[in-house]
């Protein structure tokens, strides 16, 4: 080898080293005044306390923050893997707005990065805002809707959708801090903390260690009220509560998963209203049913807390005239099931929880209680099996949810006519890899189900009818049906039907970990295999890194436009409810 | 500790169910003709968000030998000694849900000896004695509420 190349070699290896450290916050983080976050620096390898530095604008940081953070020798990886030293500075808060460089230095290690603190309005331009989150809602989920729900005439639709009318749009960028990929844990917690991160996490910065629980973390929402102000704040899902979206509100974890400490984050922020699945993680593990592995009951910490408990969709109603403003409902062990299920074709589990409410008794319960807050109030509301149905490529259920979501959305589009000084938000937290390409028509000749796809002007249009006026089609197993398709799946068997005994499960696990086709969608007439086009352990089709349509109406929505982050959904909400200022004295 | 030394040692019963294994995937209907069968919708009497109950067949048929149609999960750990048994057959979704995710009707197989897993499509049957109430796999830490112990299993 060469002198030259010797050299260069080393320089580069150096390069490398120089940039090794990790600073939380990351480089361009946004920031609201007064928040509580935690700082951390990880160091490549161990160093030396006295190595150390940090300035922040030119100055040593504990002049800054006003503290000194600890000092960890060596933090521990898995089979105690030294990973290298850290500094750790628990709930720190920047009061003033501007721009922070931070930089980092312990012997040839450097890092510099720069937080945008930001103040509010010192007066709420909203009192209540209602964020109505439609999980994987993609664009081909919305244009079915429109078509199933209203129907299609000479190529114009024969109706709106309720968020047809909002008034303002942005398209939002989803990716996470490691990937450009996301999951509805790293977007939600970006659009309730104002922070981005990585999959899984909640409410942290994803650091390197394995504890889920010691990552750095970052104020939600529901925190920055109760900090600031007197609102009420509801959270509806027909997930289970301990679900991302709305764990999202709450907690903080680098684990999605930890749902029996996500309960408990939830008892310790009380949000006034609190509607969906997951009962199993309030149950102590003793009582069958259970999913935790403690005694602790949170049903009752929750009713000793002052809640009133609903556990149906007729208590949900009883439940509406509590003196103590507090409603828990819990309405199934997990996630409760599809509208189409549970309005139509009774499969999934409705048969064990027949009386379930759906996603708008929900939001009508949530909103009658949160309303008679004076100081206005936050509602979350998540149509949780838009993304649910999609994952399994079961088109007509994700889409019947996104009608039942649009209802929810008109009751929200009520309320702010009556009370104008609400916001309303929708959006999704990422999209699905769904277009609709045209219909199939099984009036259509040839023996392969596939011969019966029309597309251009072959499509022609559905069939759907709704006799009713429910706003739902009659039957979504039509003789001239949308065909929804994904660009992306495991193994599995395309049947070009309604899935009417139960909600589709393209894909099994074997035991080589590796999902494979269900065979028993095989033998429907016209089956067709799909081959699947991504790693052989994904077990259903994958969140889309497509940018998600957000749309707004009422005070502060001018600020939605053009392209934004999701982080900077936030700094909106932020600034509608002046969250920057003290309102509760 | 005394259940786990059950598993591990196999008394004289378990090899007679080794047997009887051998004989039933032959086609035989004769030793286990007598046991016991239950379903996955006879798992339960009451089904509610503050708690499942035990059938009266559950709280019968408890500490005795019983048989149980249904699909084997991919295990939880290469090594594991037991699988869970499901009414369907599973498909995990990693963003639909946490692994920690089972249905509620469930039953957990402790095998009394080794066998080899089968493909997750596959009916099979298993046969064993039936044990009811919470217990947390020491090994695991896997929570289950309804287990088959000393199992022996066949392919229907």
């Amino acid at each position: 080898m060469n002198k030259f190349l010797v050299a260069l070699l080393a320089t580069t290896a150096l390069a490398g080293a120089a940039e090794a450290a990790t600073v939380y916050p990351l480089d361009r983080a946004t920031i609201l005044t007064s928040s509580p976050f935690d700082f951390k620096v990880e160091f490549d390898g161990v160093v030396k306390p006295e190595d150390i530095k940090v300035t922040v604008n030119g100055q040593d940081y504990k002049t800054v923050f006003g503290k000194e953070a600890q000092f960890v020798a060596e933090e521990k990886g898995a089979k105690d893997k030294v990973l290298g030293s850290a500094l750790v500075l628990r709930g720190l808060a920047l009061a003033t707005p501007g721009a922070y460089k931070v930089e980092v230095s312990a012997g040839p290690q450097t890092k510099s990065v720069t937080w945008d603190v930001y103040g509010t309005a010192d007066k709420p331009k909203a009192k209540n805002v209602i964020f109505l989150i439609g999980d994987g809602l993609s664009v081909a989920h919305r244009t079915a809707a429109r078509i199933m729900s209203k129907g299609m005439s000479e190529g114009k639709a024969n109706g709106r959708l309720n968020m047809d009318d909002l008034d303002r749009m942005a398209f939002i960028g989803t990716s996470s801090t490691e990937a450009v990929a996301t999951d509805s844990a790293n977007t939600m917690s970006a659009y309730m903390t104002g922070h981005k991160t990585a999959v899984n996490a909640l409410g942290v910065y994803a650091d390197r260690t394995p504890d889920s629980f010691d990552d750095p973390k970052v104020e939600t929402l529901a925190e920055a009220l109760r900090r600031q102000t007197k609102k009420s704040v509801g959270i509806v899902t027909n997930s289970e509560l301990q679900d991302a979206t709305p764990a999202a509100v709450v907690a903080h974890t680098r684990k999605r998963a930890d749902k029996a400490e996500i309960t408990e984050m939830m008892l310790e922020v009380k949000p006034d209203v609190v509607l969906g699945g997951g009962s199993a993680y309030f149950l102590p593990k003793s009582t069958p049913g259970s999913k935790r592995k403690d005694e602790k009951d949170f049903v009752k910490s929750f009713r000793d807390a002052g809640y009133t408990l609903a556990t149906d969709k007729a208590e949900l109603v009883n439940a509406a005239g509590t003196n103590t403003g507090k409603v828990l409902g819990l309405f199934h062990t997990g996630n409760l099931d599809s509208t189409l299920d549970r309005e139509f074709l009774k499969k999934g589990t409705v048969d064990k929880f027949p009386n379930q409410p759906g996603l708008v008794e929900m939001t009508q319960a949530a909103l009658n209680q949160l309303s008679k807050n004076p100081d206005g109030f936050f509602l979350m509301v998540e149509a949780a099996n838009i993304d649910k149905m999609s994952h399994p490529l079961d088109w007509d259920r994700a889409v019947i949810d996104t009608i039942e979501f649009d209802k929810a959305i008109g009751l929200a589009r009520d309320f702010a006519a009556k009370n104008p000084d609400t916001l309303i938000v929708v959006t999704g937290d990422h999209t699905h890899g769904v277009s609709i390409i045209g219909t199939v028509d099984d009036s259509k000749a040839g023996p392969e189900m596939r011969e019966k796809v029309g597309t251009y002007a072959s499509a022609g249009f559905p069939n759907y009818v709704d006799s009713n006026g429910d706003g739902y089609p009659d039957s979504v197993d039509v003789s001239r049906r949308l065909f929804l398709n994904a660009n992306n799946g495991p193994d599995h068997y395309e049947t070009y039907r309604p899935k009417l005994d139960g909600p589709f499960v393209p894909a099994i696990q074997n035991e080589k970990k590796e999902y494979v086709a269900n065979e028993a969608y095989k033998d429907v007439p016209g089956a067709v295999f799909v081959a699947g086009n991504i790693p052989r352990d994904g077990d259903s089709g994958v969140h889309a890194v497509d940018d998600v349509v957000l749309q707004s109406s009422g005070p502060g929505s001018e600020g939605f436009k053009g392209y934004m982050e999701q982080s900077d959904v936030y700094r909106l909400l932020a600034d509608v409810m002046a969250l920057g200022v003290k309102q509760t004295q | 500790m005394s259940k786990m030394k059950t598993i591990i040692a196999p008394n004289r019963r378990q090899i007679l169910g080794g047997l009887a294994a051998t004989a039933a995937a032959a086609g035989s209907t004769g030793a286990w003709a007598a046991t016991p069968s239950l379903t996955f919708e006879e798992l339960y009497g009451k089904v509610s968000v503050l708690g499942l109950e035990f059938s009266a067949k559950v709280n019968a048929l408890e500490g005795r030998a019983v048989a149980m149609r249904g699909f084997m999960a991919p295990p939880l750990k290469a090594e594991a000694n037991f699988f869970v048994l499901t009414k369907i057959p599973m498909a995990l979704c990693p963003f639909c849900s946490s692994d920690a995710d089972w249905p509620d009707d469930i039953v957990v197989v402790y095998l009394g000896k080794k066998q080899t897993f089968v493909q997750p499509s596959t009916t099979i049957e298993v046969h064993g004695k039936l044990e009811a109430g919470s217990w947390t796999d020491p090994e695991t830490g896997f929570v289950s509420l309804l287990r088959i112990r000393d199992a022996q299993y066949s392919v229907v």
